[in-house]
């Protein structure tokens, strides 16, 4: 059943990933981004991490995948234009690829089956983020902050005189 | 049966019967409403409303239905025709997933997930992409505008939605609907319910979540998106017949998953008001607490004027951020303080105070002179 599951949700993911990287079409490409997303999260919720699922959708497909999208919505669109091979493209794709092949060889296997998965309670999540993952908590907390004052200062009017 | 069928065919039927009940129930409800809406809204203006197909114009949800299929389904020859196509089928089903963690009465919840609440905001942001597909897909400048302003609204005030339910998540301790209305089960003296709107914060984050569930569902007087003295009718401007009908089934819908959160949240879930009042059932007093919400979802369209975006975005940043931050705070105020009247009074002091302060730091009088009327003589 599971093993069932897997196999047409890795279907599902891989072809919008390839969508989404091939599709000239800027806004399709976004589109398949988000419904690659979707996947991923339901791999989450196959592996019975129902809170990293949810997450995932809430934050990619609704906030990520929205700023792609406003992102190509405020930028210069030429789609026809050949821009060239882009060999700098190609050298961060395969260091990234190189990086996730290397952490995924490296952690512990773990055979897909029905999880078995305590009931996760906020005060578990809570407990952990407060005390483990302070510090990158913390960290993320300065940086939106930071960022979210960057966004209103770009924005600001100059108040006439 | 489950000595004889298999488990995951009883997992599936159990599962296509759940979503059949649902969509029967909220469907239905959907038709009665906007036959009823326009009721009301008729009632209020001094006009009759809908009455000419069956009893009270009753049939006229059936008479709307068949005039919307039988319409003709015109897209643009520009527009992005996948897109176009596929932005009414997500934002219908965004809507309806919504509907499916809420508990409607004892052990009448849909779909049971531990990460309920989480599961409704999730669903519910991605209504966000489904409206600017629609926008997008249409190839047209007012339904591109209107897909920006309404993306623009839900995510300034996604914030003070979410914000204002973590203090009811805070004080129960679990992202799950059905804890969360267990535990407002109780009665003061033996009459008074242990619902979370009788606390300060839980008033003030009931009517700040109220409010932002009326501009999330794009209803009056927050439906800039869909100004159509300005923009036609936003990001559906470009759809006709049964696609519009979905968009207007899905504004509704939304009605009905913010309403049945609230109620779920703040005003007890299904639980009856007074203790002796248990032996009507459950999914009475949901379906109640729903219509008196619904309701005010009415009222409030036939009573207040379209707000201006500007208006709008100060009220959301300006206002409803800072007393959702402060509904959190006054929550974990009273539950350190025991949760007794101390605590009822200290954390209705702190509400009282940044509100005081809010509305003397954002007095509008010193910016705009007081409006003039000028008449023929």
């Amino acid at each position: 059943m599971s093993i069932v599951a897997f196999i047409i949700i890795a279907i599902f993911t891989l072809t919008f990933a390839l969508a989404a990287a091939t599709n000239p079409r800027l806004m399709h490409a976004a589109l398949s981004f988000a419904a690659m997303f979707v996947g991923i999260a339901a791999f989450f919720f196959l592996l019975g991490a129902e809170f990293v699922g949810l997450v995932q959708i809430f934050v990619y497909v609704g906030a990520v995948a929205v700023l792609i999208v406003f992102t190509i919505l405020l930028t210069r669109r030429d789609p026809e234009k050949d821009r060239g091979f882009n060999w700098g493209g190609v050298i961060i794709a395969v260091a990234v690829f190189g990086g996730l092949l290397w952490a995924t060889l490296r952690s512990p296997s773990v055979t897909i089956g029905p999880a078995i998965v305590k009931a996760l309670t906020v005060k578990q999540i809570g407990e952990v983020l407060m005390t483990h993952y302070v510090w990158p908590l913390l960290c993320v907390g300065v940086l939106l902050t930071a960022a979210l004052i960057g966004a209103l200062v770009l924005v600001m009017e100059d108040k006439p005189q | 049966m489950s000595g004889h069928a298999p488990s995951w065919l009883i997992q599936i039927v159990s599962s296509l019967l759940n979503i059949a009940v649902l969509l029967g129930v909220f469907l239905t409800l959907f038709a009665l409403l906007s036959v009823l809406e326009r009721k009301i809204l008729g009632r209020m203006q001094n006009r009759y409303g809908p009455n000419r197909v069956g009893p009270w114009g009753l049939f006229q949800p059936v008479a709307d239905g068949i005039k919307m299929l039988i319409k003709e389904d015109i897209v643009p020859a520009r527009a992005d025709k996948v897109v176009h196509f596929l932005a009414p089928i997500l934002i219908a089903a965004t809507a309806i997933l919504a509907l499916g963690v809420i508990p409607y009465g004892r052990n009448m919840t849909p779909f049971v997930i531990d990460g309920g609440i989480l599961f409704f905001f999730a669903v519910g942001s991605t209504t966000e992409l489904a409206v600017f597909m629609a926008g997008w897909g249409s190839n047209n400048k007012f339904s591109l505008l209107g897909a920006m302003r309404a993306i623009a609204q839900m995510i300034s005030y996604e914030l003070p939605l979410i914000i204002t339910v973590l203090p009811v998540v805070m004080v129960v301790g679990s992202l799950n609907p059905d804890k969360i209305v267990f535990a407002q089960k109780y009665y003061y003296f033996g009459f008074l319910p242990h619902w979370f709107v009788l606390t300060p914060w839980g008033a003030t984050a009931f009517i700040l979540f109220f409010v932002s569930g009326l501009v999330e569902s794009n209803r009056t007087p927050f439906d800039v998106p869909e100004g159509e003295s300005e923009i036609v009718a936003g990001h559906m401007t470009e759809y006709s017949g049964f696609k519009y009908a979905t968009f207007f089934m899905a504004e509704y819908l939304g009605m009905f998953a913010v309403s049945g959160l609230a109620v779920t949240l703040f005003l007890g879930g299904w639980h009856a008001p007074l203790p002796w009042l248990g032996f009507i059932p459950s999914y009475v007093w949901f379906f109640a607490k729903l219509s008196v919400l619904v309701f005010i979802f009415i009222w409030v369209r036939g009573t207040l004027p379209r707000t201006r975006v500007d208006q709008m975005m100060n009220f959301a940043w300006k206002f409803m951020l800072p007393m959702a931050f402060t509904c959190l705070i006054s929550a974990a105020v009273w539950h350190y303080a025991g949760r007794r009247l101390s605590g009822w009074l200290w954390s209705f002091a702190i509400i009282a105070i940044v509100y005081l302060a809010l509305s003397l730091f954002l007095d509008t009088r010193k910016k705009f002179a007081p409006r003039t009327y000028r008449f023929a003589e």
